[in-house]
């Protein structure tokens, strides 16, 4: 049947299973992906054209072809600029802590969870652990602060009233705990969130495996440490690769919000050093030249990641 | 495996248990409190009369109750443009993020689509590259999105990430339901529309509870890009303003407000303005647990 028809030309000269009478039988598929690929080309690779600007002495009101070429100027400005090695400390601290902090902490509740014996209670727990997520970075910014204000903020009362400190500390005031804060408030926001994976990967373990510990007269914590862990550690060992693509990519809302003038040696971090100098101080060039850095250097993590991934589990995660 | 424990050992591992079992529970409802506290507090402090509030000592309920707070805020006109705003741009970008993403994931799911490879690599890309934050702002100059609504919608309104979830719904999908469709006429298109998306209603579900957060929450594209247009303030970047009103009280965007804020208590207006932002989302999230569940272990398995 398909060798025939094959070879009958249809009236408009196409040849039957050829390439243009292929895309003119699929030419609804055609119009309802070309415009979301002109739309993924404006608003996502449009932009990688717009680093042509960090090689520029840019002037918005010039047209491309008007620009004054300087090289790379603009990068060498960047790494001698101290403040650069200061946004990458920070930005790298920060990164870290919350990686540590945001696999041990939510694993940790996951399995602990998972050990709850009455399911009511379970499921409460679970539902509630969610709220923070759902709420905005401005309105936990506004929560933390006031939690830890000097008057009235509840962290402050719990201490004086357990008599550890003599007057209230200014925690938003003081630039060494700004990391600690950030990070704080990230495992108070998404710790209940980033529990959903982990429990999924925990149900499709085998209960049998848990009813011969059992019977072996493993108690709780040797089954956690000899089951559920390992049960779970294809899904963390994903998780933790993948986030080391994204270790300079960490955002900037936390910062952003929770920073003030008081704590900016430890609060700027990469993109928000793009930001005021980009476009608070309109050095367009220089803001762009910290973008490609921040760009380049995610991308080479995550071949790398991609690369230790392929390695541990013969498969690729791109 | 057939070896029994001794009847000594058996009640240690019992009693164990129970201690395990105990510290569990008191784990848990420290974990309660923790993320509970925060929010009874504000709710607290926003039904407080400011007043009374000065005096601190407030916990989880209010001393003197009342409503006064919330009628001033909603007397503030930025505060309801601003509401109206959020509820738009939420609805017009979860619509349209919905249409979007499951088109392209039922085109992306037909394996016989001849630029499949093409579409499918060229919007994965863009989970891994981006042009940054500055670039994307010139961009948004350029192409006149300053200053407007549609900054709200168009940037975001195709997500890969989005577009393989629902792309992985449709591949568990039987293909057999496309097919006899097709033998009874229908094109591809009535084919997405008719067969395809009422059977996606769980994924849509989800999605559509990931795009309504985001959109309800950003408040970043109003700072940067539509700070200067009163009519186009969003709810969030309202809430930022108050926020920030006392850590930086020269920030000229926030004059108006700012004002409100020192004409009554601050704190009052602070705390009955989160109660105003958080609420809807709150409210709605508990009985979508179950899609959003499925849906975050489906992106989790896919990607």
């Amino acid at each position: 049947m398909e060798a025939i028809t094959n070879h009958t030309k249809k009236p408009g000269g196409l040849k039957r299973n050829g390439f243009w009478f292929k895309m003119l039988q699929q030419k609804y598929l055609y119009l309802m992906s070309i415009p979301f690929v002109i739309w993924v080309f404006v608003f996502s690779y449009l932009p990688i054209w717009g680093w042509t600007m960090a090689f520029q002495k840019f002037r918005p009101a010039r047209s491309f072809w008007d620009q004054d070429w300087v090289g790379f100027k603009h990068f060498v400005d960047l790494f001698s600029d101290d403040r650069f090695f200061l946004v990458m400390r920070n930005t790298l601290a920060m990164s870290f802590m919350s990686l540590v902090a945001g696999f041990t902490i939510p694993i940790l509740f996951a399995v602990l969870l998972n050990e709850l014996r009455n399911q009511m209670f379970k499921r409460f727990v679970q539902t509630v652990s969610y709220l923070p997520h759902f709420v905005s970075w401005v309105v936990v910014a506004g929560i933390v602060t006031k939690m830890l204000s000097i008057d009235g903020g509840v962290i402050n009362d719990i201490l004086l009233g357990l008599n550890l400190i003599d007057k209230p500390i200014q925690f938003m005031g003081e630039p060494h705990y700004f990391w600690s804060i950030v990070t704080a408030s990230d495992v108070w926001k998404e710790m209940g969130w980033n529990t959903i994976i982990y429990l999924a990967a925990i149900t499709g373990i085998d209960p049998e495996q848990y009813e011969a510990a059992r019977v072996d007269g493993a108690g709780r914590w040797r089954q956690i440490w000899h089951i559920t862990l390992p049960g779970v550690r294809t899904t963390i060992s994903v998780l933790l690769i993948m986030s080391i693509g994204h270790l300079i990519q960490i955002g900037f809302e936390k910062q952003f919000l929770l920073g003030n003038p008081l704590v900016i040696d430890y609060s700027e971090v990469l993109d928000l050093y793009a930001l005021n100098n980009g476009i608070t101080q309109n050095r367009y060039s220089f803001g762009t030249a910290i973008s490609i850095f921040n760009s380049v250097v995610s991308i080479i993590l995550l071949f790398v990641a991609n690369g230790i991934f392929k390695r541990v589990t013969k498969e690729s995660i791109m | 495996m057939t070896r029994s424990p001794s009847k000594s050992k058996r009640f240690g591992t019992s009693m164990n248990d129970k201690l395990f079992d105990g510290t569990n529970v008191i784990v848990m409802c420290i974990v309660l409190i923790v993320t509970l506290y925060p929010f009874l507090n504000v709710l607290a402090i926003s039904l407080n009369d400011s007043n009374d509030t000065v005096r601190g000592g407030l916990t989880i309920y209010p001393r003197a109750f009342t409503l006064k707070n919330y009628e001033t805020i909603f007397a503030y006109q930025g505060l309801v443009t601003g509401f109206y705003i959020s509820v738009l741009r939420t609805a017009v970008g979860t619509l349209l993020g919905l249409l979007s993403g499951s088109m392209l994931a039922f085109v992306l799911a037909r394996t016989d689509f001849q630029a499949r490879k093409f579409v499918s690599t060229f919007l994965a890309l863009t989970m891994y590259v981006s042009g940054g934050i500055i670039p994307v702002y010139m961009l948004m100059r350029d192409l006149h999105l300053m200053n407007s609504f549609w900054v709200y919608i168009l940037p975001g309104l195709v997500s890969a990430f989005n577009v393989f979830i629902i792309r992985s719904f449709i591949d568990g999908l039987p293909y057999a339901l496309q097919e006899s469709a097709k033998i009874d006429g229908a094109n591809d298109f009535t084919i997405y529309w008719r067969v395809i998306l009422p059977l996606c209603k769980p994924v849509l579900a989800t999605i559509a509870l990931f795009l309504a957060v985001g959109q309800w929450n950003s408040w970043f594209d109003t700072y940067l890009y539509n700070g200067s247009s009163p009519s186009l303030t969003t709810l969030q970047y309202e809430l930022t303003k108050v926020l920030q009103s006392t850590t930086n009280s020269t920030d000229y965007r926030g004059k108006n407000i700012t004002d409100l804020v020192t004409s009554v208590s601050p704190e009052s207006i602070k705390m009955a303005i989160t109660i105003v932002v958080s609420l809807p989302i709150l409210v709605i999230y508990p009985f979508l647990q179950r899609y959003f569940v499925k849906g975050m272990t489906l992106g989790a398995v896919k990607s």
